[in-house]
């Protein structure tokens, strides 16, 4: 019976401050709990969202380098805040990545800084690419290979290219301090091994975290509704879904294609609240193309995986690769993936 | 780099021992599944019967396949145009069944013998291969006389291809690989040939042992080299024998090649999948696995451990040393390198010039940074913490993705850290809870219980009713739907959760009073969260009581449960005193387990002395605080200590509130039930009367129990403490006065 009346070990001091702070909810560690409660306690996505729009902020973007960022694959990884990030050391940085790169090539061995590699690194920032002056900067990282001749033209072909942009992350910038900058949303194109080197790069200096995202079927649905709603003066594809089925031994995709203007008309006849897209309307046109389907070749599509839609304006697989290929409609897009990654790394 | 090639080393090794060891014993576990199957169908089936059944009751389809691999066994018939209709029925069957159950060693034997003969065409040897899928293992005699058939000649280029494919994608399935190994040479010859090269060395590298490896072989592959140029399948060749015998080979290999064979067994992927599962056991349902959500897996960016090495920002010594000014962001002036940290004594010196990891996860793996991050006022330290603990704690999550149970190991072992860290801090952390919200709803109930119950324990302090819907609406769904164990499991870390917030509302209490916390107004809210945790506790021991059928093992748990609650006041200072539901009380008091009496005795003796304390301080005006208990409590008190002095001492049970019909105490023959309740007739302690009276008076040729009384009723107490009944002592000598000896 001794146990019975044990005394208990002392617990610290520690514990009080935080606890006031809990009562207080000032940290930004509680501001984070606390939205992390409203995001699971609440459904995930909020039920309406507005209409992705052309926004004044984004005519000011340099148009060759937005030029550069469509039409191209890029994968999508959600981003931790990165810590003590500053925007006026791209050239040091440019420096310690490259030799990070080529230390990693060169398996190991030791390598100055400052050396001449075979490859460059750019940082440059992406002026303008935010959504409210709130958001920070979007920054853009090439790795470029030096051609071995001394000719004139020395930068060779681009290897890889990433970069990080926050679009409305409001929820994010919040509850974090001003020693981090806020850039949830990374795309990366380029070989799969650079892209790990360079993010293992990133962790390190910056203590962040890279994550894949995927794009889940319930969130490609609503961006098929977005971007069939999208205003378009010229279709440049048609809008496509794919639906895998599960099914032994090899799976099956269906592949569901229409003419854009028909999709369009289908929007436009379950779409309601002008300006905005509503839950309701998103479960609404996609039953109608279930329906449609069934009509036809009697297999219930919502019984099967949403894995790829693409439109005009830009079409995006689950496992998280996406293209853009509207201008227009970039920042609205970037929006939503913003959001996205926010929610993944709460 | 360095590292990098020890892993890669690591992996070969893997490869290697997974040959040699697991790969045999979980054969090996089949081979009894297949026995018992095996002395299960023997009387059904003739003796030559190619067929195993393994779908027991479906005797159609199962002839069907006998006369189908009978017909190929016997060969085409050699009437044209009938013969491609039955040949295709067969084989639709052969592959249905295939493809649904797999075949058994016999079938495969006959099918492989047939497929290599040239019997048929190439297009049915090459449905043949895709569909022969062990049911449960191949043997190694099937797979050796199918080698023999390779060297008479029949067969074309493809089969054999396809065969090779076969026997690499089915190389864990054959029972024993010894004589296999035995043909290593003749394997080797096939390099030759360049179409088969790339499956022959993928096989010779799951063949290779260290004694196969020769220097004339080497030689060979050499060659080959120099004649195809540099394959991957012939680098992943020589890699395993530089491995082996490094000093054969000199050239040098390229280390970070990833994937050396195509991937050669895709073909039979899902079925394999599928075949898997079977032999293990689980629930045939590879559907509903592919529909999960399939995340990207990422691979592992940092390769040899979840938590980041301890490095103090690396980069800026190498700048320092350029000359570069990096200082600005790098704040690293005078700072005291961590890589110098050895002592605590240190640490203390040093406290204001640390210089912090560059990656704040590396503070799990060291104790001495826990105590810094224990008392940095630093709010970016902790919020980096967070986030790099909140990604890690999804992204290695094994319930997270499909098919990711085999990192199982190495997520326990993280969570083991975190928990240790957790520990040593004697605080939760934030991430983990946030955590726990995401992946409790998604939680078995069974991989890394212990864990993960363990986090569950550190969720800091909180508002009970906001955490509820959260956390433990999905923990009680799970708690229902479970094992006793389970059940037991979850009390035991409702009960260190429990410990844990009342540690730190203690210190917070203590501190009230001397400085003016901001807590003041509050603590009653504090109160409130706690209380609402003990009552959801009750309520979920008073239904696993009954769902448990009142189990004595379930009730120990509860119990000491109690013993956490009942001791609130006293123990922790804080102005708390919660009883046990009655759904806990009447059972534990009607218990037929002596020490789950003693504890429930222990227990209330605790709650009087709670309470009188309580009472004696409302007393003093001074010290009143605005806490003082309902008269509510004090009654519940009264009423279960009245029922149990009632039951144990005084033999006059449930006088009050329990009217029980006498005409069904008479049914049920206890018609004289006043006295089968106290200390002597209770079921719990009728052993130890006996005992006692056995012990006291040898003589006596029969045992009187009603003789306990007076005297002896004193005794007879001496005797129970002495058998160590505490608890009771505790309670007989604070609630009842030795006057009333009955």
């Amino acid at each position: 019976m001794d146990s019975y009346n044990a005394p208990e070990s002392t617990p610290r001091q520690n514990a009080t401050s935080r606890l006031k702070d809990y009562f207080i909810g000032a940290t930004p560690l509680q501001k984070r709990l606390e939205s992390v409660r409203k995001q699971t306690s609440f459904v995930p996505t909020p039920p309406r969202r507005k209409l992705p729009q052309c926004s004044q902020l984004q005519e000011d973007v340099d148009p060759q380098k937005v030029a550069f960022l469509l039409h191209k694959q890029w994968t999508l990884y959600s981003l931790t805040p990165l810590y003590k990030f500053s925007y006026t050391n791209f050239k040091e940085y440019s420096k310690l990545l490259s030799a990070f790169i080529a230390a990693e090539k060169q398996k190991g061995l030791a390598v100055e800084v400052g050396d001449d590699f075979n490859i460059k690194v750019i940082f440059s920032t992406l002026l303008e690419m935010k959504g409210t002056q709130r958001d920070p900067e979007a920054f853009l990282v090439q790795i470029l290979t030096k051609s071995q001749l001394p000719s004139e033209h020395r930068e060779g072909k681009v290897l890889w290219t990433g970069w990080f942009c926050c679009i409305f992350g409001d929820s994010l910038l919040e509850t974090v301090s001003e020693d981090f900058t806020c850039l949830p949303l990374f795309l990366a194109n380029g070989a799969e091994t650079n892209t790990a080197i360079i993010g293992t790069w990133f962790q390190k200096t910056f203590d962040c975290y890279f994550r894949p995202l995927a794009i889940n079927a319930f969130n490609l649905s609503w961006l098929a509704a977005m971007w069939t709603a999208c205003k378009m003066d010229r279709y440049m594809a048609t809008t496509e879904f794919l639906w895998s089925v599960p099914c032994s031994p090899q799976s099956l995709d269906i592949s569901y294609a229409i003419h854009p203007e028909d999709a369009k008309a289908l929007w436009d006849s379950v779409h309601k609240t002008p300006g905005e897209v509503t839950q309701e309307e998103v479960d609404l046109f996609m039953d109608c193309l279930y329906s449609h389907f069934h009509r036809h070749f009697k297999i219930h599509l919502s019984a099967t995986r949403l894995v790829r839609v693409s439109t005009s304006v830009a079409s995006a697989h689950t496992d998280g690769k996406i293209k853009i290929l509207c201008h227009k409609y970039l920042i609205g897009v970037l929006a939503y993936l913003t959001e996205l990654a926010i929610f993944q790394i709460e | 780099m360095a590292p990098e090639r020890k892993v890669k080393n690591a992996q070969v090794q893997r490869r290697i021992s997974q040959c040699s060891n697991s790969y045999q014993t979980r054969l090996s576990a089949w081979k009894v599944r297949e026995d018992l199957n095996d002395s299960k169908s023997v009387p059904k089936h003739r003796k030559n019967s190619a067929v195993e059944d393994f779908e027991h009751g479906d005797n159609q389809v199962e002839d069907a396949l006998q006369i189908a691999v009978r017909y190929f066994e016997k060969g085409p018939i050699k009437t044209s145009q009938r013969k491609d209709k039955t040949l295709e029925g067969h084989l639709k069957t052969v592959e249905n069944v295939a493809w649904k159950n797999g075949l058994a060693p016999e079938g495969i034997d006959i099918l492989l013998n047939v497929a290599l003969s040239g019997r048929f065409g190439s297009a049915v040897n090459t449905r043949i291969f895709k569909c022969m899928i062990p049911a449960t293992l191949i043997s190694e005699d099937s797979v050796v006389k199918a080698v023999s058939w390779l060297c008479v000649g029949k067969c074309s280029g493809s089969t054999k291809v396809l065969f090779y494919r076969w026997l690499v994608a089915m190389f864990d399935f054959i029972d024993h690989k010894e004589q296999i190994n035995l043909l290593y040479g003749f394997f080797f010859a096939s390099l030759q040939d360049d179409a088969l090269c790339p499956y022959v060395c993928h096989l010779l590298y799951l063949l290779t042992k260290k004694e196969n490896v020769k220097p004339f072989r080497v030689r060979k592959l050499l060659d080959l080299q120099a004649k195809m140029g540099m394959q991957p399948h012939l680098q992943a060749l020589l890699s395993l024998y530089k491995f082996f015998v490094p000093t054969l080979i000199s050239v040098s290999l390229p280390v970070r090649k990833k994937i050396y064979f195509k991937n050669s067994e895709n073909l039979w992927k899902t079925a394999l999948l599928a075949m898997r599962q079977r032999n293990q056991g689980l629930a045939p349902e590879p559907l509903k696995l592919m529909l999960g959500n399939v995340c990207p897996v990422k691979r592992k960016w940092n390769s040899h451990s979840v938590i980041p090495v301890l490095n103090s920002c690396n980069y800026s010594k190498e700048s320092g040393k350029k000359g570069m000014n990096l200082s600005d962001f790098f704040s690293s002036n005078g700072s005291f390198p961590l890589e110098q940290l050895k002592s605590f004594p240190q640490l203390l010196q040093n406290i204001h010039c640390l210089e912090l990891p560059s990656q704040m996860g590396a503070v799990l793996n060291n104790s001495l940074l826990l105590h810094y991050i224990n008392c940095v006022r630093d709010e970016s330290v902790l919020l980096r913490l967070y986030h790099w603990l909140s990604q890690t704690l999804q992204e290695e999550c094994i319930w997270y993705k499909v098919n990711n149970y085999e990192h199982g190991k190495e997520f326990t072992n993280f969570l083991d850290i975190v928990i240790r860290a957790e520990c040593f801090l004697q605080e939760g952390f934030y991430s983990c809870e946030a955590f726990l919200y995401k992946s409790l709803p998604l939680w078995d109930g069974l991989c890394c219980r212990s864990q993960f119950l363990q986090l569950v324990s550190w969720i800091p302090f909180s508002s009970f009713s906001e955490v509820k819907p959260l956390l433990f609406d999905h923990l009680s769904r799970l708690f229902f739907t479970s094992t006793i164990y389970f059940k037991c499991s979850v009390l035991q870390c409702l009960k260190e959760l429990l410990q844990n917030w009342l540690l730190w509302l203690s210190m917070d209490i203590h501190l009230k009073s001397v400085t003016n916390s901001p807590l003041e107004t509050t603590l009653g809210g504090s109160m409130n969260s706690v209380s609402e945790l003990i009552h959801y506790v009750g309520w979920l021991s008073t239904t696993a009581m009954r769902l448990e059928s009142n189990s004595t093992f379930l009730l120990h748990f509860i119990l000491d449960f109690y013993e956490k609650v009942c001791d609130t006041y006293i123990n922790y200072n804080l102005p708390l005193v919660v009883l046990f539901p009655p759904g806990v009380f009447y059972p534990a008091l009607l218990s037929l387990d002596p020490s789950i009496l003693n504890q429930l005795c222990y227990i209330l003796d605790r709650y009087r002395k709670n309470l009188t304390a309580a009472k004696e301080n409302e007393l003093v005006p001074k010290t009143k605080s605005e806490f003082s208990f309902s008269s509510k409590t004090y009654q519940e008190f009264n009423h279960y200590l009245t029922a149990m002095v009632g039951c144990l001492w005084t033999s006059k049970p449930f006088q009050k509130g329990l009217y029980i019909d006498a005409k069904a105490l008479e049914k049920a023959a206890v018609a004289e039930y006043k006295n089968s309740l106290n200390l002597v007739h209770h079921p719990a302690f009728m052993s130890y009367t006996v005992s006692f009276l056995l012990q006291e008076w040898p003589e006596e040729r029969t045992v009187n129990m009603s003789s306990i009384r007076g005297k002896k009723w004193n005794w007879y107490l001496d005797y129970l403490f002495s058998e160590g009944f505490q608890g009771l002592k505790l309670f007989i000598q604070s609630s009842i006065h030795h006057s009333s000896v009955p």
